[in-house]
């Protein structure tokens, strides 16, 4: 546990330091949103509907360049061969890393949403619940896709070889979080929110814990 | 025992068998497919069109085998290390990204026929897609990485993840509006049906057995050529030819 904390303040740290990178994600995001919009149109009764699907593509899109940086810093000097030889298990290592990609996938996530609901004329009826199936999704895309970028860092071409990998891997949590994130916006009459947040759920559980043991192997020299 | 079965290399001396495999399952696709088009009575609702069934369904069903098999190699990989078995893993996925293929393209060639569009979002389809796309990213990593332990180990990784996946996605979509029918049973199918069903998907899986052991052989040959020692130096070159920089 200690060694858990060590390795999330030192991902933390290193996060405030180049938050810029960060703001630099942000922009992107509200990029994709605004360029989204314009393959519909300026109809907002035709937005409107498919802003949640907007809103979790942008947050994919932006996972990506998050996810490769984190590993960017662990490049330079051989970082990440310092760490392995620590007296800290390999999971400790991976659950810091993956928490603290999570965290800023949820401030991403979480600061997207009123740009989506300027650009799009979203409604906005339970923005807590909304910022919680955001954290959901976002650990479902944390998990694996801090352990890609671990094989992927390493490897020619990474920018390709990243969302090749990931985007077929998340398609559930894509799924399950656009379904409950539109039926947050536009209305559950049918009380269905439930049962995709379930799955969200254990669609993190089985990810985190089989990422979490498969970890050790992939960064094992 | 020599050096290279010690290391746990796949003895690849033999193709034979790969190629007895490929004969019986080309044999048992054809005389399948012959029954399938020309003695097997059109179908009720669908006409001559649901004949494409005869190849796809057994293709899908192998698709599913080859994936799982590639699941085990990977697995078994990671447990004993042998590097047989990332060659075994290595056929597996590539031979399955092709069946994968194969199936949404007969679905496909179905489908516009009979549903009136190529391509529908339903729980089958969308695993299948997935499946695919999954399966293919594993095998661009493998181009991508050039240390033959580390491209074997997060290779392995990698179809574990996938293959765990697949069902997720499956259950998920469950809960949409299915086109694609259940799965048959030999109660719901009738006889003159189920014979070029059975032959066909025993073709294929004949196939893919054969086609993985062909290629696992050359996996395993390509594996042996880059883990090979360095080339010894060139001994020193008598004077009469040395450099004349040397001099």
């Amino acid at each position: 546990m200690r060694h858990l904390m060590a390795a999330l303040y030192k991902e933390a740290l290193l996060q405030w330091r180049g938050r810029a990178q960060l703001i630099a994600v942000l922009v992107f995001g509200a990029t994709a949103l605004l360029l989204f919009s314009f393959a519909v149109g300026p109809n907002s009764e035709l937005l409107r509907p498919i802003a949640p699907g907007f809103l979790w593509l942008a947050l994919l899109l932006s996972s990506t360049l998050t996810l490769a940086e984190s590993y960017q810093a662990e490049m330079e000097h051989k970082a990440l061969e310092g760490q392995l030889l620590l007296p800290a298990s390999h999971g400790a290592l991976y659950l810091g890393k993956a928490l603290a990609n999570w965290l800023q996938l949820v401030v991403l996530g979480t600061a997207l949403i009123p740009i989506m609901v300027v650009l799009y004329d979203a409604a906005l009826p339970r923005p807590l619940a909304l910022i919680g199936v955001i954290a959901l999704g976002s650990a479902g895309l944390s998990a694996p896709g801090t352990l890609y970028a671990a094989m992927t860092h390493q490897a020619r071409s990474r920018q390709t070889l990243l969302p090749l990998l990931l985007f077929p891997l998340v398609v559930p949590v894509l799924i399950a979080a656009v379904k409950a994130t539109s039926l947050l916006m536009l209305g559950d009459p049918m009380g269905q929110v439930r049962a995709w947040v379930v799955l969200l759920i254990g669609f993190d559980a089985i990810h985190w814990s089989l990422c979490g043991l498969l970890f050790g192997r992939v960064v094992e020299d | 025992m020599d050096a290279h079965q010690k290391a746990g290399f796949l003895d690849e001396g033999k193709s034979g068998r790969g190629f007895v495999f490929v004969g019986i399952g080309v044999t048992l696709l054809l005389v399948g497919s012959y029954i399938g088009l020309f003695k097997a009575p059109a179908e009720t609702f669908m006409g001559e069109v649901y004949r494409i069934l005869y190849v796809h369904v057994p293709t899908a069903w192998n698709t599913m085998l080859v994936f799982t098999w590639a699941f085990a190699c990977a697995l078994t990989f990671l447990i004993k290390g042998s590097w047989k078995w990332d060659s075994r893993h290595e056929a597996a996925v590539e031979v399955g990204v092709v069946l994968a293929g194969l199936v949404c393209i007969q679905g496909s060639i179905w489908a516009k026929p009979t549903w009136g569009v190529w391509w529908d979002w339903d729980p089958r389809l969308t695993t299948t897609a997935v499946m695919f796309f999954g399966f293919a990213g594993i095998l661009a990593l493998r181009k991508f990485v050039d240390d033959p332990h580390k491209r074997a180990v997060w290779s392995a990784v990698a179809t574990i993840i996938t293959y765990v996946d697949v069902p997720i996605v499956y259950f998920s979509v469950r809960w949409w509006n299915s086109l694609h029918q259940i799965q048959s049973s030999p109660n719901t199918v009738s006889a003159p049906f189920l014979i070029p069903l059975r032959t066909n998907a025993f073709g294929v899986l004949f196939l893919w057995i054969g086609l993985t052991m062909l290629r696992s052989r050359v996996a395993a040959m390509r594996l042996k050529s880059e883990l090979a020692p360095p080339l010894p130096e060139p001994a020193a070159a008598p004077a009469s030819y040395a450099p004349e920089a040397a001099r």
